[in-house]
């Protein structure tokens, strides 16, 4: 079996000299994001809270985003996505996104509508 | 031993799966199908609870109000903390795993033996964080006072802070007699019964003057909405019904119940992944032991239950955004 792996991580920024190296600075890097993530869940920055974008905080959109990171270094350097063939890559990670973000779009919306209609409706629900 | 190896006999021919146009084999190739189908079930569960927080989104609990325990801290405000702790543990012990991979592909079987042992421990950690998680979740916190609408009004005093129920109920005599099994014809067990009905939270609340109670609802700034003494007395005397301490399916002394149904059924379902990877961990670190994969001359199998293990690990990043951050 070869071993190749692809040792650049950050679009080449960062080489590192051997798979256990990377390994050790992949897991550096999300402790980093992981720490980021808890200190702003406990300061919760007005700045973050108050604003929002596309009807979101703008503090969840950065709780997301960095998930998202975390996830594509964990799929890609822990479950070496990185160094499969690029029809597996594909195969696994676009039907999984496409899937997810269709079922999510779907329900958050539906949940939207049946928050308006709670609130709006006659029927009083705060009893 | 020979048989789980990917040499199946039909090596170069087109037909019967001996072209590998993925480049990998059979088996880890089924293990990322099945990583894709388990992570659309969890996407499901995510995204149901997405669907009941957007259609609730003005009184939903707020994640680190409800899990404020750090172990053998008591008393102490921590939220976040732990699970915290938790997430760390769940990605150090993917780094190990990661590492049994790589030095099994280099075929060090002792080094793959205590790797495989670190990431079964920070397993066994992990799963022991998630039950202390659940029992300090259902045994509860301060308690609450449920309304004939299904709603929850939690205890403050005028300083904002919460207030036990148990610090300001009185007991009120009471003649309620529990039906014994060996009484009468027909016996059927009651309820867990509350440490105190709600005639003697109702009575303690109003005896006490400076005590508010605060509703599920969030204002404009995303805190619950506490209300003034008046309407704190109208809405325990004319809309309360029942004692809630802790949290079960039906009751949750922390806002709405599916809040503690999703916390039951995504922490527990992910709880049950994390259980079965440990197993399999046990199972590969004694094969390992006694060299199965030494003689097979390849490590694959720790690579396949690798991936298994790190998808636990990144279910678990998303479950602690959109449950415990969001």
């Amino acid at each position: 079996m070869a071993h190749d792996h692809k040792l650049e991580i950050f679009r080449g920024l960062i080489k590192f000299k051997s798979n256990e190296a990377k390994i050790w600075g992949v897991f550096a890097f999300l402790s980093v994001v992981t720490v980021i993530e808890v200190a702003l869940g406990i300061i919760k920055p007005e700045v973050l809270t108050g604003n929002r974008f596309l009807a979101m905080k703008l503090l969840n959109w950065i709780f997301i985003v960095l998930t998202l990171v975390k996830a594509y270094y964990i799929t890609w350097d822990f479950m070496h996505m990185r160094d499969e063939k690029k029809s597996l890559r594909r195969a696994v990670v676009w039907t999984a996104v496409f899937l997810i973000c269709y079922l999510v779009i779907i329900l958050l919306i539906e949940g939207d509508y049946i928050f308006d209609v709670y609130k709006s409706g006659y029927v009083k629900f705060n009893f | 031993m020979e048989a789980t190896v990917a040499k199946t006999g039909t090596e170069e021919k087109t037909w019967s799966g001996g072209n590998r146009p993925l480049n990998a084999s059979y088996g880890k190739m089924m293990m990322w199908f099945f990583i894709v189908s388990d992570a659309l079930t969890f996407s499901g569960f995510l995204a149901s609870y997405g669907f009941s927080r957007f259609k609730f989104i003005d009184a939903w609990p707020i994640a680190d109000q409800v899990f404020t325990h750090f172990p053998f801290l008591h008393g102490v405000d921590a939220p976040m903390y732990y699970v915290a702790f938790m997430t760390f543990i769940l990605i150090f012990s993917s780094v190990t795993m990661v590492l049994a991979v790589d030095a099994g592909h280099k075929m060090q079987k002792n080094k793959v033996i205590w790797y495989l042992f670190f990431t079964i421990i920070g397993g066994a950690i992990f799963v022991g964080s998630q039950a202390w998680e659940w029992a300090t979740f259902i045994k509860g916190d301060y308690g609450a006072i449920e309304t004939k609408g299904g709603k929850i009004v939690q205890f403050l005093n005028t300083d904002g802070e919460r207030v036990a129920i148990a610090d300001f109920a009185i007991e009120l005599p009471s003649t309620k007699e529990s039906h014994v099994e060996g009484n009468g014809v027909w016996y059927m067990q009651e309820d867990t019964q509350t440490s105190f009905t709600f005639e003697e939270v109702k009575a303690g609340f109003l005896a006490n003057d400076n005590l508010l109670v605060r509703t599920q609802y969030l204002d404009e700034h995303g805190h619950p909405t506490v209300l003034s003494r008046a309407e704190s007395i109208d809405k325990v005397v004319n809309d309360g019904k029942l004692v809630v301490e802790g949290a079960n399916l039906k009751h949750n002394e922390y806002g709405t119940p599916l809040f503690a149904d999703f916390f039951f059924f995504i922490t527990g379902f992910h709880g049950f992944h994390v259980f079965s990877g440990v197993i399999f961990n046990i199972i590969i670190f004694f094969n390992v032991i006694i060299g199965t994969y030494e003689r097979r001359g390849s490590y694959e199998m720790v690579e396949k239950v690798g991936l298994y293990w790190h998808f636990v690990d990144l279910v678990w990043v998303f479950v602690f955004t959109f449950f415990y951050l969001v």
